[in-house]
């Protein structure tokens, strides 16, 4: 069985915000509730850096072990979804998440928060039909063979996700080659001629 | 004189034209040869160790950027595993042990003592105690803590005993009626607990001799009753948990039920734990003033009840209040006449000890 995991590739993240607005487009969540949000370290500073968040799917999920109605499950797949017909918008899952993944569409006085939203890895939830799981909690593009939408669509390649054997390896390879004139084609005999460091500026 | 100088300052300025030439010319020079680690190194910095690190603890710079409109959080949460930490392994056991210890401590001290019976036969004559003002206030504010001790215990604990014994349906319906229940009621119970510690605030000044009450237990060590006012040492201090950790467990759970006044994780994650640790703990204690209110003491509860309390009652649990309102008695025909007549007549004793 597959390990689900996001991988966000700092060195290649350009903040262009694609995964948020592919996100929100697959599973038109709800006013209000952003699932996936870019966050930015020493913005206009020499040291920016841009990494895109979302629920990680934790192996140890923290939401897991505080919820009160004990409405999370993990997939086959180490996807951690919840049940929205068992939350109570108690906020606990919140203060735990490490990401800020849960989110509610209100903050009500009483305590009156809604149902949680977080990201499904695009793999649905508990529903009946097929039209009250989309309603509920978006896409579940997994069921049907294809990853989630906010990676598949990451212009730059730098959110990846997967089986986190495979994330790794090719995190693994760019870390390698990072930097060398033949880019992540390293071995492929036409490696040098569409060399994708090419820099004219450099070059006689 | 005048030629030869003109000549040599022709001559400085020849000079030093010539080294600003060869000066820009070596300049350019260097600009060509540049390092091109160096330039890597500054056109792309990387995102090194140190940095990862830091934003593992947590830390975020004055230049930190998230595109989620109303977040304010940073990009790891460290509070949250702490929190959790401290509600599932600490607060989580410490109710179960205080609450658990408390049940077994009363059916040990029942087992052994038994009821605490009356020494003397009962005279029949009344003494008015709990007005009906006080009566409606004490079962309302009972009814109340019952309600949120219930739902509040669900709230913790329920998941691991009623989800698997009732099954999805039920757990989900149990679960959040228990939250309404507890959002609700608990502002409700906050202000009417607050009225109530009000109203008897006078009755609950400690006095001298309450430090003998504590000496001798209650009456449990050595012989004979201690001296004790309209309330005695024991209820003294139900009283002041109370309207301490009792206004503790008000204030944070205030905070916790009041999510649109924006407050942060972190503090939600504190309220919650004090929240906890004072609710369990007063639950606990709660238990205690149940037993001695109801079926560990002879009399006690018909006075909460009726609002009368048996003279010999009076007289054993209470001698420095029965002392100052022993000429008030009401024999029990007389009460009947009375109530007879209006229903609302009740009229307290003065309650000062």
């Amino acid at each position: 069985m597959a390990q689900m995991k996001f991988m966000c590739d700092a060195e290649r993240c350009i903040e262009c915000n694609g995964c948020v607005t592919a996100c929100k487009n697959a599973n038109e969540v709800e006013w209000g509730v952003q699932r996936r949000r870019v966050v930015t370290l020493d913005d206009g500073e020499p040291t920016e850096v841009s990494i895109s968040v979302a629920c990680m799917h934790c192996d140890d999920a923290p939401c897991m072990a505080v919820c009160p109605t004990d409405c999370f499950y993990k997939t086959d797949d180490g996807i951690v979804l919840h049940d929205k017909d068992l939350c109570i918008g108690c906020g606990y899952c919140l203060y735990a998440c490490p990401f800020g993944a849960p989110q509610f569409p209100k903050q009500n006085a009483f305590g009156e928060r809604g149902k949680m939203d977080k990201c499904t890895f695009c793999a649905g939830g508990p529903a009946e039909t097929k039209e009250e799981e989309y309603q509920k909690y978006g896409a579940n593009r997994i069921a049907e063979g294809k990853l989630p939408l906010c990676a598949e669509m990451c212009s730059t390649k730098a959110l990846l996700a997967g089986d986190a054997q495979e994330v790794a390896d090719i995190f693994r390879q760019r870390v390698v080659q990072r930097g060398h004139k033949d880019g992540g084609w390293s071995g492929n005999p036409q490696a040098e001629a569409d060399s994708l460091a090419y820099d004219a500026t450099q070059q006689g | 004189m005048n030629v030869s100088h003109a000549w040599t300052s022709v001559w400085r300025m020849a000079l030093m034209a010539l080294v600003l030439i060869l000066g820009l010319g070596l300049g350019q020079q260097a600009l060509a040869q540049a390092d091109p680690d160096r330039e890597m190194a500054t056109a792309a910095p990387s995102v090194d160790a140190d940095a990862w690190r830091q934003i593992r603890s947590g830390e975020t710079g004055p230049n930190y950027r998230s595109s989620r409109f109303d977040s304010n959080y940073n990009l790891i949460n460290v509070s949250g595993e702490n929190w959790r930490q401290l509600r599932n392994r600490w607060v989580s056991p410490f109710g179960l042990i205080a609450i658990g210890g408390m049940l077994a401590m009363i059916v040990i001290f029942y087992l052994i003592f038994g009821r605490k019976d009356l020494d003397e036969p009962r005279t029949g004559r009344k003494l008015l105690r709990w007005p009906l003002m006080m009566r409606s206030l004490h079962w309302t504010v009972a009814t109340l803590f019952i309600l949120l001790a219930l739902s509040g215990l669900n709230l913790f604990y329920g998941k691991l005993v009623f989800k698997p014994l009732f099954g999805d349906g039920a757990w989900s319906g149990m679960i959040s009626a228990s939250k309404l229940v507890h959002n609700y009621l608990g502002p409700l119970f906050g202000i009417l607990l607050v009225i109530l510690l009000l109203r008897l605030f006078k009755e609950n000044l400690p006095k001298k001799h309450d430090l003998v009450w504590f000496k001798k237990g209650g009456g449990l060590i050595g012989k004979g009753h201690v001296d004790a006012g309209f309330a005695n040492g024991g209820e003294k201090v139900w009283y002041w948990l109370l309207a301490t950790a009792g206004i503790v467990v008000i204030a944070s759970g205030l905070v916790l039920d009041f999510p649109n006044f924006g407050q942060g994780r972190d503090t939600m994650q504190w309220a919650n734990i004090i929240h906890g640790l004072g609710a369990l703990g007063l639950t606990a204690v709660a238990l205690g003033h149940i037993y001695i209110g109801t079926i560990g003491t002879e009399g006690s509860l018909e006075g909460m009840a009726t609002g009368y309390v048996d003279e010999t009652w009076a007289k054993e649990h209470h001698n420095l209040w029965y002392e100052k309102v022993k000429d008030q008695t009401v024999t029990k025909e007389q009460l009947a006449a009375d109530h007879g007549n209006s229903q609302g007549g009740d009229q307290a004793a003065p309650r000062t000890s």
